[in-house]
């Protein structure tokens, strides 16, 4: 089963990779989006694939990778299936720091300023949850921090909005609580891109630890891992790519806790094969979210976080009824 | 020596659970460690690894984790199993510290985590999600995890709780082999009767120190096991080895 | 004429006190909406305006934030407006209605000035707004000057295909006034052609596809928003750069003789594209 896995998915996420640069309310055919997209040949199709397609499905790829490999590592390390960064207040931490940087001007001082607001909005929420939940990350603290946390950094996200001079922020609170790909640019891609490989190079090497945490805390203390090293592995990780997947598209929830949910058992629920499964898994996810979005509503900006929840909010129940006697 | 501790103290805000705590042992020993229920059993061996603040000197804090996790492996009390993933899967976690990060594991691990199976009683397991199986099979999983780590040391906290008389026989019975066969072993259990039956050396605790440490018979005196346990007992040695068996609460 | 003096009477009466003659003309106007605001400005006898609403003084939204700074700022509360202690409030139909509903509670008459649906309509709002000022005279001056500027500027044969793109990708098609402006000014609005004959969203690929000659983008508020950053997207700045690009100042925001501002620079850029002096 394991061994199909990671072709199986890289497969996918190619064909929906493929699917997401075809799909568009203009509507040109295979062989003219391909050549378009590969010499340039039609002005109009070609700067539509390059500048407009291209780089919102190679966001959708990158975001997803990000959120479901936050995701994986997250419950690696707390031991809990229900962590998740949308659930638990990361995601809106970040978008508190991004909006924070967009209306302060804080995000126009040097290139990289917006992600770093929104990665330091994400650190402050993984280290608040993890002094809240514990080490052993019990679901119900997880999840009454993760209430709190996402409450306040919603609340003010609303607030920095409505004092914005800006007539359109104020109606932005939903982009920035639900995310979309809508329109976005490489000039996007070029922005995240440095903070989630950084995210993506601290999250992957994690595996062992996790593996071995499985056993709990003393038992991989005593099996050689560094557990200090591996928490801040974690929660720099964590918020570069959690950071920088709101900075640019907003809190996009569920993903983390969708596609873990959904690979656990074709990795034999180890850890440290999860992680790279759902990184891969992640991007398929987001592309498809992204590709339905555009098919059901081709004509108005429907949310992706407004998909993803309608699929993950059942699940997230089923979770927490599975899970209920540990609460 | 396997383990040398000096002095060990661990503190609790200002109040020592394990105080001036000084033993070594030696390849070939089955160590158990008694006492009552907060004592300092736990406290001592975690204090002895290095997973708490203490004064004192262990000689297994001075390792680099790795090295450390080459030496002594450690059964903790928590019998903690996160995810379903299979025996073998988990008892192979205990070839980490023998693993470079990346590596796969090789011939002498699989051949490791077979025996540690053998000896456990859970051949035909393998496939088996841990999480599934019943507590007392956890239990045994878990300590083939312990010994699959093929340490020098091993350090186990209450491993026989909960087990069924055969296995708990049986596993007693592979640790004292283990011993006999080089290896250092310290066991902490309530059992005193597999104690007395099994243990090279008993280390009685009591209120955070040593109170005895010797051949069974030399720990479990009227006077050690009226002051520390409140209970009388009947000790002898017969053709059967050594029978403990306690009789009633001292008022 | 005639009916537009009824209908300045009727709203007139319909919103308090009866105030036909001139002689009664109010005597502390207070207006609550950006393009109220506009009319008021340009007619309100010295003294009888006492205060405009706050987004009048913002030079990116409004075309005459110099003359609306002199005056104190309103910013739509009942509250802070019963306290100027107005004859008249003026609002737009689409003002706070929960603000106009306490205001008239309390006594004070406040009438909606509709807006204006096309080039037409501005002498009618001219003249319905001076009634309601008491300064007819000073209506039909404005009302001759407007008529005789609209003249002179023409019509000019349609020819290059234009659009406009706001934020969040929002654009106007037929039947507004902006785009009877920009028929007049000779462009064909490209929104038919992709589908949309009224206002609304027009994908940027569309547009992109579509390449008209000219895009019309609205002005960047203050601040920020992701709806604005549509306008700054590599495939837009092409689209510009490769034809041609006007910012919508504050000209366009409301049905007032200043729309013809906005008109004279799309004329002025027809005659541009055309290569003409």
């Amino acid at each position: 089963m394991t061994r199909a896995l990671f072709p199986g998915l890289g497969l996918l996420t190619t064909a929906l990779f493929a699917l997401s640069l075809l799909t568009g309310p203009a509507g040109f055919g295979f062989s003219e989006s391909v050549s378009a997209l590969i010499t340039g040949q039609g002005e109009a199709v070609t700067l539509v694939m390059r500048e407009i397609r291209l780089p919102r499905a190679i966001l959708a790829v990158m975001i997803g990778a990000s959120l479901g490999l936050s995701g994986a590592a997250l419950q690696g390390y707390l031991r809990n299936p229900l962590a998740e960064p949308g659930l638990i207040g990361v995601s809106g931490s970040a978008a508190l720091g991004a909006v924070i940087a967009i209306q302060t001007g804080f995000a126009a001082a040097f290139a990289l300023a917006l992600p770093l607001t929104a990665l330091a909005g994400a650190v402050i929420a993984v280290l608040l949850i993890l002094a809240l939940a514990g080490p052993r990350g019990g679901s119900l603290t997880l999840i009454l921090a993760g209430i709190a946390i996402s409450a306040l950094a919603g609340a003010l996200t609303s607030l920095v909005l409505n004092l914005s001079p800006n007539p359109f922020a104020t109606a932005e609170i939903v982009f920035w609580m639900m995310g979309s790909l809508a329109d976005r640019s490489f000039s996007h891609v070029w922005l995240a891109v440095p903070f989630m490989a950084v995210g993506w190079a601290l999250l992957l090497p994690l595996g062992r630890g996790l593996d071995a945490l499985t056993l709990g805390e003393d038992a991989a203390a005593a099996m050689g891992i560094r557990l200090d090293r591996m928490r801040l592995q974690l929660v720099l990780g964590v918020a570069a790519c959690v950071g920088a997947a709101t900075a640019v598209a907003g809190a996009i929830g569920f993903v983390g806790l969708v596609v873990p949910h959904l690979l656990r058992p074709l990795v034999g629920a180890r850890p440290s094969v999860l992680l790279p499964a759902s990184a891969l898994g992640g991007a398929a996810m987001v592309l498809l979210a992204d590709i339905a979005v555009r098919l059901v509503l081709p004509e108005r900006d429907l949310k992706l976080g407004v998909l993803m929840a309608i699929i993950g909010a059942p699940l997230f129940l089923h979770l927490i009824y599975k899970t209920r006697r540990a609460l | 020596m396997h383990l040398a501790l000096d002095r060990l103290t661990v503190m609790r805000g200002d109040c020592p659970v394990v105080d001036g705590a000084s033993l070594a042992i030696a390849p070939g020993e089955l160590v158990g460690l008694i006492g009552p229920n907060g004592a300092g059993k736990t406290t001592l061996m975690r204090g002895a690894l290095g997973l708490l603040p203490h004064t004192g000197m262990s000689s297994l804090t001075d390792m680099a984790p790795q090295t450390r996790a080459r030496h002594v492996a450690w059964l903790p009390q928590a019998r903690e199993i996160a995810w379903p993933v299979s025996v073998e899967t988990l008892v192979t976690l205990g070839r980490t510290p023998h693993l470079a990060a990346g590596q796969r594991p090789s011939e002498t691990d699989r051949a490791a985590v077979a025996e540690a199976l053998r000896i456990m009683d859970l051949s035909g397991f393998e496939a088996r999600p841990a999480t599934k199986l019943s507590g007392g099979e956890q239990a045994r999983v878990l300590i083939a995890r312990a010994l699959a780590q093929d340490t020098p040391l091993i350090l186990a906290d209450e491993p026989i709780a909960g087990l069924d008389p055969g296995h708990q026989i049986a596993t007693m019975q592979a640790f004292a082999q283990l011993a006999a066969g080089g290896k250092a072993i310290m066991v902490s259990l309530h059992d005193l009767g597999l104690a007395a039956r099994h243990c090279t050396r008993l280390i009685l605790m009591h209120r955070g120190r040593i109170h005895a440490d010797g051949p069974p018979e030399k720990v479990l005196t009227k006077a050690n096991l009226a002051d520390v346990f409140g209970i009388s007992a009947h000790l002898t040695r017969g053709p059967d080895g050594v029978i403990f068996q306690p009789l009633e609460v001292l008022t | 004429m005639i009916p537009l003096r009824a209908l300045a009477l009727a709203l007139t009466v319909t919103a308090g006190p009866v105030g036909a003659q001139s002689t009664e003309a109010p005597a502390r106007v207070v207006s609550m909406n950006l393009c109220t605001d506009q009319f008021a400005l340009m007619l309100a006898a010295p003294g009888q305006l006492v205060s405009v609403s706050y987004v009048s003084a913002d030079p990116v939204t409004s075309p005459m934030a110099d003359a609306a700074a002199a005056y104190p700022l309103n910013y739509g509360s009942a509250e802070q407006i019963y306290l100027m202690r107005p004859d008249l409030v003026l609002a737009h139909p689409w003002s706070d209605p929960t603000a106009i509903a306490m205001l008239r509670r309390l006594g004070v008459s406040v009438v909606q000035v509709p807006g204006v649906e096309s080039l037409a309509d501005i002498p009618e709002r001219l003249a319905q707004v001076g009634a309601l000022f008491g300064r007819e005279e000073q209506a039909q001056t404005l009302i001759r000057q407007f008529e005789t500027d609209l003249a002179a500027l023409g019509t000019l044969p349609l020819g290059p295909r234009a659009a406009f793109y706001g934020a969040n990708g929002y654009s106007m098609g037929e039947g507004g006034m902006a785009h009877e402006i920009l028929t007049r000014a000779g462009f064909r609005n490209i929104a038919a052609e992709v589908a949309r004959s009224d206002t609304g969203q027009i994908a940027l690929e569309l547009l992109v596809m579509a390449a008209p000659d000219l895009i019309l983008r609205t002005a960047r508020y203050p601040g920020a928003s992701r709806s604005e950053e549509i306008l700054h997207h590599p495939a837009l700045q092409a689209l510009i750069a490769a034809g041609n690009g006007l910012e919508m100042g504050p000209d366009w925001a409301c049905g007032t003789p200043r729309v013809l501002e906005a008109l004279r620079d799309l004329v002025e850029a027809r005659q541009m594209m055309e290569g003409a002096p």
